[in-house]
């Protein structure tokens, strides 16, 4: 099959962008300043992500609709309000997860955010589970594009009028050069930030435009480092199918009025998991020294037993040192605990940390 | 004053008498991307030429440092140690990774010299 590539492909070119396939698709992983300054100028500044990779789904309906999904997510869509978002899972009667995803109210229904891995499967079980009762739509005529980082909003409200209004977790509709885009304030980095879907012909000139005013594209590299930096889940690595949400440590995620009544798909295993504890569970684990332990590193306990595995390990650019999270036995689940990590044959000290390694700085309230 | 030379797996070693300074190419370090670790061979320990001599990781990936010929490690490092971003910033010359008292001289002449090595390099990464 033939690697597809975003609307932003030339651009990325014409910013010197390294190429990897990813999920089928063309995706810078660095640009010529590289991951660690990619990485940094997010954080003081304000850095593009092209995400277009990954799916956006419409799912139209009314009441009806909200009924079928909350029989399908953990959720309280009830009592969701217009053009909030959500984050959940798509789960299978084990509550092994299919795919993390943020879900948003709006007025027609609802837009999914998927993982581009997953989309197509995640489409496939979501038509199967709602018998083509509901219009769903994976639309691949809009990119989506995300800015993050504390100058975002400035630099996106110059160009976008009002997205400085939004909340955390919520969006609206906006016109960028007479055209519809829906902006939720939201991201994947522990920033302050917007993901903006819009057409695929308008991506590449707003993307020029932010850039312009002082926001530099993004590769997934340093998307990698930032999202692991503010704690956030990796579907396919942190995440599978033979992990559960509340083993990936998630159960926030999940709506405690729905856990009370059950009767959503993996709910008898979430409540049995909730009342009877797991037995192994996600941390955040820091080594002592500069030694990276990457995705299936084994974890050991001070007596040398096999405890666990790192999912996604990296050096942290803001933390200035390794930061990795993973898989352990719960009853070495405890901040501070001290644990071992096996890197080519030596084994490294390291200690199971609380989530995030770099503190968030969403804005909770509207900056008027 | 004596000829840099370069190996097929990105190290260049340059011999002062019967002491080679090792360490690897600014090629290299492009394709690595910033590097964030650097571990080396201890002090008085041995190595055998194309054995691995230490290690060095990107953010996205760790990889093996060899080392071209053999010999004793004589000295090492540590300024790329505590701080690895230095291999980027100059990797051909105070970023140097170790010292070899080397055991035999003919191991050189195995090794590209730079023009072979940029010709090399340039094929291999096209």
């Amino acid at each position: 099959m033939e690697t597809k590539k975003t609307s932003l492909y030339q651009l990325h070119q014409d910013c010197n962008a390294k190429f990897v396939e990813f999920a089928g698709y063309q995706m810078p992983i660095q640009y010529s300043e590289g991951i660690v300054e990619e990485h940094k100028f997010t954080r003081n500044h304000s850095g593009i992500f092209d995400v277009s990779h990954m799916g956006q789904l419409f799912i139209y309906g009314g009441e009806d609709l909200i009924t079928d999904l909350e029989k399908i997510f953990p959720l309280d869509l009830k009592n969701l309000k217009l053009n909030h978002s959500k984050y959940s899972f798509l789960m299978d009667k084990d509550a092994g997860i299919h795919d993390d995803l943020i879900i948003t109210k709006i007025n027609e229904g609802f837009i999914i955010i998927l993982n581009a891995a997953c989309k197509d499967n995640d489409f496939k079980i979501l038509k199967e589970l709602l018998s083509e009762k509901h219009k769903m739509v994976l639309d691949e005529n809009k990119s989506l594009i995300a800015i993050q980082g504390p100058k975002s909003s400035q630099i996106l409200n110059g160009i976008v009028e009002g997205v400085n209004d939004l909340n955390f977790m919520s969006g609206n509709w906006f016109s960028f050069k007479n055209q519809k885009v829906y902006i939720t304030r939201s991201g994947y980095t522990g920033e302050d930030g917007f993901e903006i879907s819009i057409p695929n012909d308008f991506a590449d000139i707003l993307t020029r435009e932010l850039i312009n005013k002082g926001s530099k594209l993004i590769g997934l590299g340093a998307r990698d480092t930032l999202r692991l930096e503010a704690g956030l889940c990796l579907y396919g690595h942190d995440l599978d199918k033979d992990k559960t949400p509340v083993e990936a440590n998630l159960k926030w995620a999940i709506s405690k009025e729905r856990i009370s009544k059950g009767d959503f798909i993996g709910s008898d295993i979430i409540i049995k998991q909730l009342n009877d504890g797991v037995r192994k569970i996600r941390v955040g684990i820091k080594p002592e020294g500069r030694i990276i332990a990457r995705e299936k590193t084994k974890i050991f306990n001070q007596s040398d037993v096999h405890i666990g595995e790192i999912t996604s390990g990296t050096f942290g650019p803001s933390v200035n040192g390794p930061v990795a999270m993973g898989y352990v036995e719960n009853e070495f689940s405890k901040k501070d605990t001290k644990v071992f990590l096996e890197v080519r044959g030596k084994k490294h000290p390291a200690n199971i940390c609380g989530l995030p390694f770099y503190k968030k700085s969403y804005v909770k309230g509207a900056n008027k | 004053m004596s000829e840099v030379k370069y190996s097929k797996e990105h190290e260049w070693i340059k011999l002062e008498g019967d002491v080679a300074t090792i360490g690897i190419t600014k090629h290299a370090t492009e394709m690595l991307g910033d590097i964030v670790f650097a571990e080396l061979p201890e002090k008085g320990s041995n190595v055998e030429k194309d054995g691995t001599a230490g290690v060095v990781e990107s953010t996205k990936a760790a990889s093996d440092v060899y080392t071209p010929v053999s010999g004793e490690v004589v000295d090492t490092n540590q300024a790329i140690v505590d701080d690895p971003s230095k291999i980027n910033q100059d990797p051909e010359n105070s970023a140097w990774f170790f010292k070899l008292k080397i055991k035999d001289q003919s191991e050189m002449d195995t090794l590209m010299n730079k023009e072979d090595y940029d010709k090399f390099a340039k094929e291999t990464s096209a």
